[in-house]
């Protein structure tokens, strides 16, 4: 299935829970990272049972503390 | 209230934009705008309110100019080091433009204290290097209704986004809550590239005017990211949060919060050697 993650159309296998997409994108601070999929949060205490769907846009969002 | 020949002069880049003109500019030469952190986002945003007229800007800052601060931080000199931040910044400011009226807050900010500094601004610049900071500030704005634009800033990346009251989520409704001590690392230990610093701060003025005139589209309900190893620019949709801890019509956070301030205090000397010496 093709799912667009950060802007970027790629091919996944069917099934892949958000837990999983982090773990194949190799996401940063993966604890603290922030997802949203077609414009609406997903909560971190449902990556594990999100399955991603066909023409799903996934974007995650980090934390940014520098500023100094 | 009428231009002087010298403020044609200096405004006649902005008064010629058909989204500014003479209007646009009496509204910034109106306008109050508070600074929190005058150093690698509050410097440029800083120059460029100041140098662009905005009537007041405040800025505040606890800290002194530091040897480190330099490659970034442009607003100081390697004359100011060791000086209060906030006196060399307004030193600068008032050099690009003796118009400007610059308030100094020579302190950290804290919950007992910011409400009482943002009261008095139309727009606030969170230029501040830590979570803590960065989510009373949102907590702050939120509760007075006062609208700001959220930075932040590492490596080769940084992202902004602006809140408005009643235009979409605040930086709570993003990011919940501080992460937990040294979980996500600052600057200090990861480093920044000094023209980040740069990019955002001005992206940060930009708000500023943008606000300010009325002219275009603010940064609410997006988060706008640059990744300058990419050359990637992208402006992400962020949804508001119907159950915000902060901005949601049933808020759970009603108190302003100190969070234990993590550390900005990152690397010391010997880090930096051995980082050197690799
Ligand atoms: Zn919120």
């Amino acid at each position: 299935m093709t799912i667009t993650v950060a802007g970027n159309k790629k091919e996944y296998e069917e099934g892949l829970t958000v837990a999983e997409l982090i773990k194949v994108e190799d996401v940063e601070n993966p604890l603290y990272v922030t997802v949203t999929i077609n414009d609406d949060f997903i909560k971190s205490d449902t990556f594990e049972t999100t399955v991603l769907q066909e023409g799903d846009a996934v974007e995650f969002l980090y934390f940014m503390g520098g500023g100094c | 209230m009428a231009f002087t020949d010298e403020q044609l002069e200096r405004y006649s880049r902005h008064i010629i934009l058909k989204e500014v003109g003479v209007k646009g500019q009496k509204k910034l030469m109106a306008g109050k705008v508070l600074i929190i952190g005058a150093g690698g986002l509050g410097a440029p945003a800083a120059m460029y309110l100041a140098a662009a007229g905005v009537g007041t800007i405040g800025i505040a800052d606890a800290d002194v100019v530091d040897l480190s601060n330099l490659q970034r931080q442009v607003i100081h000199t390697t004359d100011d080091l060791g000086k209060p931040k906030v006196q060399s910044a307004a030193e600068t400011m008032k050099a690009i433009n003796p118009d400007v009226n610059v308030v100094t807050y020579e302190d950290f900010i804290a919950a007992n204290n910011i409400a009482d500094i943002i009261k008095d601004y139309d727009f606030v610049l969170d230029g501040t290097d830590n979570f803590p900071a960065k989510f009373l500030i949102n907590d702050a704005c939120v509760q007075a209704g006062i609208p700001f634009c959220h930075a932040g800033i590492i490596r080769f990346r940084g992202q902004l986004m602006t809140w408005v009251p009643g235009e979409g989520p605040c930086y709570r409704c993003v990011f919940k809550e501080p992460p937990p001590k040294d979980a996500v690392p600052t600057c200090k230990q990861a480093g920044v590239i000094g023209a980040m610093a740069g990019v955002i701060g001005c992206l940060q003025a930009m708000e500023a005017v943008k606000f300010l005139t009325g002219a275009g589209e603010l940064l609410t309900g997006k988060l706008l990211t640059y990744d300058a190893l990419t050359n990637t620019i992208r402006t992400v949709n962020i949804p508001e949060d119907p159950d915000c801890a902060v901005c949601s019509d049933h808020p759970t956070i009603t108190e302003l919060i100190d969070y234990e301030q993590a550390a900005c205090d990152g690397l010391s000397k010997d880090d930096v050697a051995e980082a050197a010496a690799e």
